[in-house]
């Protein structure tokens, strides 16, 4: 049996790094759902950030500050979207396609120089005895810090939304904005700051995906990435830790569907990699359909332009 | 202190004028990223834009290449603009341009080597049924289960790419040729060969049908009564269930109409200018045709002037890439500022700039 050849510990330990990259995007995606606002550029920032991360970090030799400067990267093209949507009150469908077009292209400029050059390595955390535990060490416990730090993230929005009084601000804005409007509370500047996040957790993300997993800078490497994310904001029903659940479910289907191209099973590559597509696509359907009513939970001020009237 | 208003009507004058308005910002905007990439950014935006039509150099090559690019931008954009008017987004056309290609690659290759007049009318209907069905996932998991169609339509790109490098490899492969990836050359095969009508002109069948497509396509949106509902549908959905529009039926359309549309653009660039299923095949027609869309203001006349503009751009990024050794990824970024520029714009279209003292007036 092929499948015998697989270590369930090595399994668990690559599904958490093949599931951070989209996490990391999919939480600043639900804050920003959370406001209200439906940014459909994740895609597009997602590999700025891959794309900035790498060269900042090929420059400086060090991944450390290449997350920083991806952080930073998609921040500033989360900005744009902010100045189209809150400013110029665009239409949020739109902007977010051009800033995923306009990224995918951008992206390729900058990175031109850099393919096929390796990326500083980023240290792995030290966490001493733990990583010596039998199974658990492997599977949980010798990772690079960035999968942890994810972690901590997902604690820290879920404490933010539900736990703090700026956090319930943020979701009064989303919920319905007119409410928050005549409660004082400044919309278009919390829609803003929940765009900036979003942007630094895509860039994050992409950086993830060109610092540490991959190791590498290829052109339109971020391959629906995400999309997936915003997709996983949907499953999650805009709940960080439904979120976490979901994206280690799609690390899972990654990790296996590649492990059965590496085993060498007889179904060509090409339909084995469409998987994670159709499998996101199918978790959709179910999540949406009237018997799960996860739709039902969603921001009630989602996707709406918010103009104060006077 | 500045502030928006609103604008009772939308400007009529902003709607027009805008388009030309985020072309001149994006030329010169690019102007200044070819500074930066330290090329003249005279030569560079002349080359893109002037040079493919004007040039006695590149003319002879280029004129024709500018139907055969803006072709399947327009028919698709069409399709596209038609959903879009309905509030109904299918971002995903570049997989069904790439189904509708293999479904009509398909009826060709099963034929293969037998000659008939029926052959590429056969292929006509495989390509728009290939988009057709592609596009009917998002509309059916949109109708029954309430999905997201924007989410969906766009995941099956990526599905569609993979289906299209399993074909090259696999089942449509040459078996003549079984070292190279890639399927029988289309263009050798006459019952097949999607031709130039008027040998040097770039004029073959797809240009035809997109023609046919902007025509119907003004029609219906202006004289029948199922443009008045989309149109209705997207600007008061609640009024339009009143008028007795249904939601999903108009989903159904609109998805269908789009999926047909880019299929057969599809299936006419498989069987006349790209000639051969490859995995290299698609080139993002299915993208920048949302671009089309929105340059044109989802007017099927103003798509034909925007699909052809694009259509310059890529020749135009071409040549740029050849002269002065632009990395083709500008041309991108390129249309990625010009659908910028539009969104940015357009916000006089349904706002005044108004200063505050002249409020109190």
């Amino acid at each position: 049996m092929i499948l015998g050849s697989i270590n369930p510990a090595v399994l668990l330990a690559a599904l958490m790094v093949a599931a951070t990259p989209i996490l990391l995007a999919a939480i600043g995606e639900l804050v920003v759902e959370k406001s209200g606002v439906l940014n459909l550029g994740v895609e597009g920032m997602m590999i700025i950030g891959a794309v900035t991360g790498f060269v900042i970090a090929v420059n400086t030799s060090s991944a450390l500050v290449g997350f920083i400067g991806a952080a930073l990267g998609g921040m500033v093209l989360s900005l744009l979207f902010a100045l189209l949507t809150q400013v110029l009150m665009t239409n949020h469908v739109a902007s977010g396609l051009a800033l995923t077009l306009f990224g995918l292209g951008l992206s390729a400029l900058i990175g031109q120089g850099y393919v096929g050059v390796t990326p500083p390595r980023t240290p792995k955390l030290d966490l001493g005895w733990l990583s010596e535990i039998p199974f658990l060490g492997r599977a949980l416990f010798s990772h690079d810090i960035m999968v942890y730090l994810t972690i901590a993230l997902v604690a820290g929005v879920w404490l933010f939304l539900s736990h703090t009084r700026a956090g319930m601000i943020l979701r009064a804005v989303g919920e319905n904005h007119d409410a928050a409007h005549a409660l004082g509370y400044h919309v278009k500047r919390v829609r803003t700051l929940a765009i900036m996040f979003g942007g630094a957790c895509a860039g994050l993300g992409g950086a993830y995906l060109s610092l540490i997993r991959v190791p590498q800078w290829t052109e339109g490497m971020t391959v629906g990435a995400g999309w997936i994310a915003l997709a996983l904001v949907v499953f999650a029903s805009w709940r960080p830790w439904r979120a976490m659940a979901g994206a280690y479910l799609f690390g899972g289907v990654v990790v296996l569907q590649l492990n059965l191209q590496a085993a060498g099973v007889r179904i060509p590559v090409e339909y084995l990699s469409m998987s994670p597509y159709l499998i996101t696509i199918m978790v959709l359907a179910i999540i949406s359909s009237g018997k799960a009513r996860g739709s039902l939970n969603a921001p009630g001020s989602l996707n709406r332009p918010f103009h104060a009237s006077n | 202190m500045i502030r928006l208003e609103r604008r009772k009507e939308p400007s009529t004058f902003w709607r027009v004028a805008n388009p030309f308005l985020a072309v001149i910002l994006t030329m010169l905007a690019g102007g200044m990223m070819f500074v930066a990439l330290g090329k003249d950014p005279v030569t560079a935006i002349r080359l893109i834009f002037f040079d493919p039509i004007f040039s006695a150099q590149f003319g002879s090559y280029s004129r024709p290449q500018l139907l055969i690019k803006s072709a399947p931008l327009i028919l698709i954009a069409v399709g596209l603009a038609i959903g879009f008017k309905a509030n109904i987004w299918n971002i995903g056309a570049e997989g069904q341009y790439i189904m509708g290609a293999l479904f009509g690659a398909g009826v060709a290759l099963a034929f293969f080597p037998l000659q008939g007049w029926y052959i590429f009318p056969l292929m006509i209907l495989a390509g728009a049924f290939g988009g057709f069905l592609w596009a009917m996932i998002p509309a059916i998991l949109k109708t029954r289960f309430n999905t997201n169609e924007i989410l969906v339509s766009l995941l099956l790109v990526y599905v569609a790419e993979r289906i299209l490098a399993a074909m090259a490899l696999g089942l449509m492969r040459n078996p003549d040729q079984p070292g190279f990836p890639g399927s029988r050359d289309l263009r050798r095969y006459e019952s097949a060969h999607n031709a130039e009508l008027i040998a040097g002109t770039g004029l073959h069948w797809g240009v035809v049908a997109a023609l046919v497509a902007v025509i119907f396509a003004y029609v219906m949106m202006t004289r029948h009564m199922l443009g008045f509902h989309v149109r209705l549908a997207g600007q008061a959905p609640r009024a339009a269930r009143f008028a007795g529009v249904a939601p999903a039926r108009l989903v159904v359309i609109c998805l269908g109409i789009a999926g047909a549309l880019a299929g057969l653009a599809g299936m006419f660039e498989v069987s006349g200018p790209g000639g051969q299923v490859r995995i290299e095949f698609a080139v993002g027609y299915g993208f920048t045709a949302i671009i089309v869309a929105f340059l044109g203001r989802l007017h099927p006349i103003g798509i034909v002037l925007a699909g052809l503009l694009l259509g310059l751009t890529y020749i135009g990024g071409e040549l740029a890439q050849m002269m002065l050794g632009l990395p083709s990824a500008s041309i991108q970024v390129f249309q990625g500022m010009l659908l910028f520029f539009l969104l940015a714009l357009d916000f006089q279209t349904n706002y005044r700039i108004r200063l505050r003292e002249e409020v109190r007036r």
